[in-house]
C-alpha cells in the first residue's frame, strides 16, 4: 500500500493521484497544489512527508471579525502593520519551520514570520490592509498548521520571560575569570619587586569585579537566607549566604589593611559554580504548560443568535459576555462553555473531559447540558443557564487548592540537612577561635573567618541540583516531562499512588469486543457487516472496523433512528442493531446495562449483543504488580461499575477502587487520604482529574499525544512509557540516595579543609583549589551515577 | 615599567566589550530559543523568480 505524499498515512482505496504522486484525501492534495503553485515544493524535499493533512470548519474563525477579540490577540498593531504569534502544535519538523518563515511568498500581506521551534510558535508581522486577521488564520489552517486559539490567549497578559539567572551567571562568569586571571601572579608569593610595586592594583581591580558579584549575582543568597530567618528556618541559604559576606568582608579588610590578597577567586568561583547549579536544574520543556486551566480548553467566542423581534442575525460574542438566557449555536466538535438547556438539535455531548465517562449521551431538548461538554454530530442550539466562571466545571476551579503553591510547605533534602550542618559549622568556629583567643588572640578572628569560608556548603548545595536536575533530563529523554526538578524528590516520597481510570490506564480506543448470545450465520454476518458501513455513528464504525468483514452484503432499504439504532431490509430478512430496546423485548443480561454494547436482532428475533471493552494499556498489570510492593494502590474512576469485575481480576488483590466519582469528590478523596497523612501521587488524564492533580502531592498526566494540552500537574507522562511507570519512581528514590552519597562526599571535603581552617593555616591558593575542586568532584560524581541507574530505563 | 596600567585598563576594556556584548545578546533574546536557528541555517538559498510570475502564482492560492 502506497503513503500520502503529503502527511504519510496510508492510502485507501478511494485515493487521489495527482502528479504521479498518491495522495490520501483532497486535502493533503490541495496542499501540495498550493505549495507547488508557489514555488515552495522544496518543502517537501526537505523532510519526507512532511505535511498534516489540514481538517478546518471555515466558519469556527468568524468570531475574529470581531474587532474587540482580534484585538485582544494581536501583540502589536500600529493601524496597517500587525503583529500576532499563534501557538501551532502540528510543527513538528524542519519543514515547518521553512514553509512557516516562507508564508510571505504564499500570501501577500504577510511581511514576515519567524517560528520558535520549541515552544511551537509562530510570529507573523502582517499588513492589515492586505490580509485580516481571519485570513490568515484560515490560510495557515488550509495548509495544515491551524493555530490553537483558546480562551487563555484572550486573557493572556503579555510575558516577561525572566532571564536574570542568566544575568546573574553572565556577571559571575565574567568576574570570576578576570579575577582568577589578576590573582595569578600573587598565586606564587613570589617576593618580586615589580609584583610588589603593582599588587595594589591587582587587588582593588579584583574588589571592584567582586562587588558586581557579591551585590548582583549573589543576591539571590541573601534574599533567601534573610526570608528562612525571618521564619525560623535554617535553609541551605543561610550558611551560602554567611559564607559569602565573610569571604568578602575578610578580603576587602585583607586589602585594605595591607595582610594579604584576600580571597575574591574564591568568592566570585563560589557564586559562579551555585548559579551554575541552579541554571542546570532549570530544564523547562517549553512546548509543554503545566499550569493549564480550562481556559486553554474553551473557546473564545461563540456564536449568539440575537433576536430584536423583527429579524433574527448570528453573531460572535466573546464568551465572558454571555448571559443568563441568551441562544447560543454550537456546531459540531465545538465545546460548550457554560451550563445550558437545550433548545433545538440532536446533541450528542461527549463529556469525558469533565466526567471521564467514555461513552457520549444523547440529549433530548429539554435537558440540561453541562460546561465542558462536547457536541458530537450536528448543530445544536442552546439557552445559557449560567454565565461561564459559574457553571459546573468552572466553579472546580475556584477551589482555593488551585491558588496556593503546592512546594510551599515542602522542605527540601537540602535544607534538612542544611539545618545540622548549619549549627555544626557555627560551634566549630565559635570553639576553635575560643581555642585560639587562649592561645594566640592575634589569629582567632583569622580562624573564626576561614572555617566560615572553607565551610560554605557549596559542593552541598551543587549535589541535589545536580543530580535532579539529571534525572530531569534522563526522565524527558524517556518522555516523563516534570515540571522543576524538586517534583523527584517528592516522588521519591510517595506511598499511595490513585489511578484514574478512562484515558490513563485505559487507551483512548475502544477496540476490543465480546459477542455474547446466539451464533449468528455466515449471511447474517455479511449483512451485519453491510448495514454498518452504511451508518455514521461511532460504535456502527467501530464495531465495523473491528470485525473487518471481507465481504459484505449491502441492504435494500436503510434507514438509521436517530439515538436508537438502525434497521436494514435484505427483502426476505430484516436486521435491527442499536440499544436493547430498539432491538427487542429481551430482557438485558444483568450487568450489560452499565458497558457499551451495540444489540442485534434479525426478524425480530433477539440474536445477541456485542459488547466493547477498554482496553487496558500494555503493562498495566504489570506496572501494578511492581507498584504494589510497598506502595497502596486506588482506582478512582468518574466512570460506572461496568468494569470492576475485570479490574479486579486485572490487578493485584487489594487495589481499593471507587466508582462514579465526580471531579470534586477525587478532591476531597484525595483531602482525606492526606489528612490520614499520605503522600499522595495522582495518575490522571483529564479535566475531571483537575482538582485531585491539583490536591495531590505529586500530580502526573497521562497523554497520548503530548502535543494536546494536558490540566495543571508537576508531570506529563507519554503514554506508550506508561509501562515503566514504577521505574520512574524506582529511580527517584535512588536519586535521592545519590544525594546522600554526595553529602558525604563533600563533608569529607569540608572536613579536609577545616583541617586547614582550625590550624590557621588557609591560604588563598588552598581556597582557591579545593573549592571548585570539590564542587567539580560533587559535578562529576552525580552525573556519572545518575547515567548509572538510568542506564536499566533503556534496556529494558 | 608603568605600561601596566596602560596593559590592564585594555585588557579590562576588551573584557568588559565582550561582556556588554553578552548581555545585550542576552536581552535581544537569543538566547530564549537556542534550538531553531540551528535548523534554519541549513536551508538552501532558492531561487528568485521574477515578480510577474509570483503574482500571477499569488492569485491562484486566493481563487484556491
Amino acid at each position: 500500500m502506497e503513503n500520502c505524499f503529503h502527511c504519510g498515512d496510508e492510502c485507501r482505496e478511494d485515493s487521489l493521484v495527482f502528479q504521479e504522486k498518491p495522495f490520501c484525501c483532497s486535502g493533503c492534495k490541495t496542499v501540495f497544489e498550493i505549495f507547488e503553485n508557489n514555488d515552495l515544493s522544496y518543502y517537501y524535499k526537505l523532510e519526507n512527508t512532511p505535511g498534516i493533512s489540514p481538517k478546518i470548519q471555515e466558519s469556527k474563525y468568524d468570531f475574529l471579525d470581531n474587532a474587540e477579540i482580534a484585538e485582544k490577540l494581536l501583540e502589536f498593531d500600529d493601524g496597517n502593520v500587525k503583529i500576532i504569534s499563534f501557538l501551532i502544535p502540528s510543527i513538528h519538523c524542519s519543514s515547518c519551520i521553512w514553509i512557516l518563515e516562507n508564508l510571505h511568498k504564499l500570501q501577500k500581506g504577510v511581511r514576515s514570520s519567524q517560528v520558535d521551534f520549541p515552544q511551537k510558535k509562530v510570529r507573523i508581522s502582517f499588513s492589515a490592509e492586505e490580509i485580516s486577521l481571519k485570513s490568515l488564520v484560515l490560510l495557515l489552517s488550509r495548509i495544515g498548521y491551524e493555530p490553537y486559539i483558546s480562551l487563555e490567549n484572550y486573557e493572556s497578559k503579555k510575558e516577561n520571560i525572566n532571564r536574570s539567572l542568566i544575568y546573574k551567571l553572565g556577571v559571575a562568569g565574567f568576574a570570576f575569570g578576570n579575577i582568577m586571571f589578576l590573582s595569578f601572579p600573587e598565586y606564587f608569593e613570589i617576593n618580586e619587586f615589580w609584583l610588589d610595586q603593582f599588587k595594589h592594583i591587582f587587588r582593588w581591580l579584583m574588589f571592584s569585579f567582586s562587588l558586581p558579584v557579591v551585590f548582583y549575582s549573589g543576591s539571590d543568597y541573601f534574599i533567601s537566607a534573610f526570608k528562612g530567618l525571618r521564619s525560623r528556618i535554617l535553609n541551605i541559604d543561610v550558611p551560602i549566604a554567611l559564607g559569602i559576606s565573610v569571604l568578602f568582608i575578610r578580603s576587602t579588610a585583607e586589602i585594605i589593611m595591607n595582610t594579604g590578597t584576600g580571597f575574591f577567586d574564591s568568592l566570585s568561583g563560589l557564586v559562579f559554580f551555585l548559579l551554575l547549579g541552579r541554571f542546570f536544574q532549570h530544564k523547562t520543556y517549553a512546548f509543554l504548560s503545566f499550569e493549564r486551566d480550562y481556559k486553554s480548553y474553551f473557546p473564545i467566542a461563540v456564536t449568539r443568535i440575537k433576536d430584536d423581534g423583527e429579524q433574527i442575525t448570528e453573531e460572535q460574542v466573546q464568551v465572558y459576555k454571555v448571559q443568563k438566557g441568551d441562544r447560543i449555536i454550537i456546531r459540531n466538535e465545538e465545546l460548550i462553555p457554560m451550563d445550558a438547556i437545550l433548545i433545538k438539535g440532536e446533541a450528542r455531548i461527549d463529556y469525558s473531559f469533565v466526567t471521564g465517562e467514555a461513552e457520549a449521551v444523547e440529549k433530548k431538548s429539554g435537558d440540561k447540558l453541562y460546561s465542558g461538554g462536547r457536541q458530537l454530530g450536528g448543530i445544536i442550539e442552546v439557552e445559557a443557564l449560567k454565565e461561564v466562571q459559574q457553571s459546573y466545571l468552572t466553579q472546580l476551579w475556584s477551589d482555593e487548592v488551585f491558588k496556593k503553591d503546592k512546594n510551599s510547605g515542602f522542605q527540601s533534602l537540602t535544607n534538612k540537612i542544611s539545618k545540622r550542618f548549619t549549627v555544626s559549622v557555627l560551634s566549630v568556629a565559635i570553639l576553635s577561635a575560643a581555642f585560639w583567643m587562649f592561645y594566640d588572640p592575634s589569629k582567632a578572628l583569622n580562624v573564626f573567618t576561614a572555617v566560615l569560608i572553607i565551610a560554605c556548603p557549596c559542593a552541598i548545595a551543587l549535589a541535589a541540583p545536580f543530580t535532579l536536575g539529571n534525572l530531569l533530563r534522563i526522565f524527558g529523554k524517556n518522555k516523563l516531562y516534570l515540571k522543576e526538578a524538586s517534583v523527584i524528590e517528592q516522588v521519591a516520597k510517595i506511598d499511595t499512588v490513585v489511578f484514574d481510570k478512562t484515558g490513563t490506564i485505559t487507551t483512548n480506543k475502544q477496540n476490543s469486543i465480546c459477542y455474547d448470545g446466539l451464533e449468528l450465520a455466515e449471511e447474517e454476518l455479511e449483512m451485519l457487516g453491510g448495514s454498518l458501513r452504511a451508518s455514521n455513528h461511532p460504535l456502527s464504525r467501530a464495531l465495523y472496523s473491528i470485525l473487518d468483514r471481507n465481504s459484505i452484503k449491502t441492504p435494500e432499504v436503510f434507514q438509521e433512528f436517530s439515538g436508537q439504532g438502525i434497521e436494514s431490509d435484505y427483502g426476505d430478512k430484516k436486521l435491527k442493531i442499536g440499544s436493547a430496546a430498539f432491538v427487542g423485548n429481551k430482557p438485558v443480561a444483568e450487568g450489560t446495562l452499565e458497558k457499551t454494547s451495540v444489540h442485534v436482532s434479525s426478524n425480530d428475533n433477539y440474536k445477541g449483543c456485542f459488547t466493547f471493552h477498554n482496553s487496558y494499556r500494555n503493562g498495566v498489570e504489570d506496572v501494578f504488580e511492581k507498584l504494589s510492593a510497598g506502595k497502596e494502590l486506588i482506582i478512582l474512576s468518574g466512570d460506572n461499575e461496568g468494569e470492576k469485575q475485570k479490574l479486579q481480576e486485572l490487578l493485584p488483590a487489594g487495589t481499593a477502587m471507587y466508582f462514579n466519582q465526580r471531579p470534586g469528590d477525587k478532591l476531597e478523596f484525595i483531602k482525606k487520604l492526606q489528612q490520614r497523612g499520605k503522600k499522595v501521587m495522582m495518575v490522571g488524564d483529564g479535566l475531571n482529574d483537575a482538582g485531585a492533580l491539583a490536591q495531590s502531592d505529586v500530580g502526573i498526566v497521562i497523554s497520548e499525544n503530548i502535543n494536546v494540552f494536558s490540566p495543571a500537574c508537576d508531570g506529563i507522562l507519554d503514554a506508550s512509557m506508561f509501562s515503566k511507570f514504577h521505574e520512574f519512581i524506582r529511580l527517584s528514590s535512588k536519586g535521592i540516595s545519590i544525594i546522600h552519597w554526595s553529602f558525604i562526599l563533600s563533608l569529607s571535603y569540608n572536613l579536609l579543609g577545616l583541617g586547614f581552617a582550625v590550624t590557621g593555616n588557609l591560604m588563598p591558593v588552598v581556597a582557591a583549589i579545593l573549592m571548585p575542586l570539590s564542587s567539580i568532584s560533587i559535578v562529576l560524581f552525580t552525573t556519572f551515577s545518575t547515567q548509572q541507574i538510568a542506564s536499566g530505563l533503556k534496556t529494558k | 615599567m608603568s605600561i601596566i596600567y596602560m596593559l590592564l585598563a585594555v585588557s579590562v576594556v576588551v573584557a568588559l566589550i565582550f561582556f556588554v556584548a553578552f548581555i545585550l545578546s542576552v536581552k535581544d533574546g537569543q538566547y530564549d530559543d537556542v534550538y531553531t536557528p540551528s535548523v534554519r541555517m541549513l536551508f538552501e538559498d532558492e531561487l528568485v523568480k521574477p515578480d510577474s510570475e509570483k503574482e500571477s502564482s499569488v492569485n491562484k492560492v486566493k481563487s484556491n
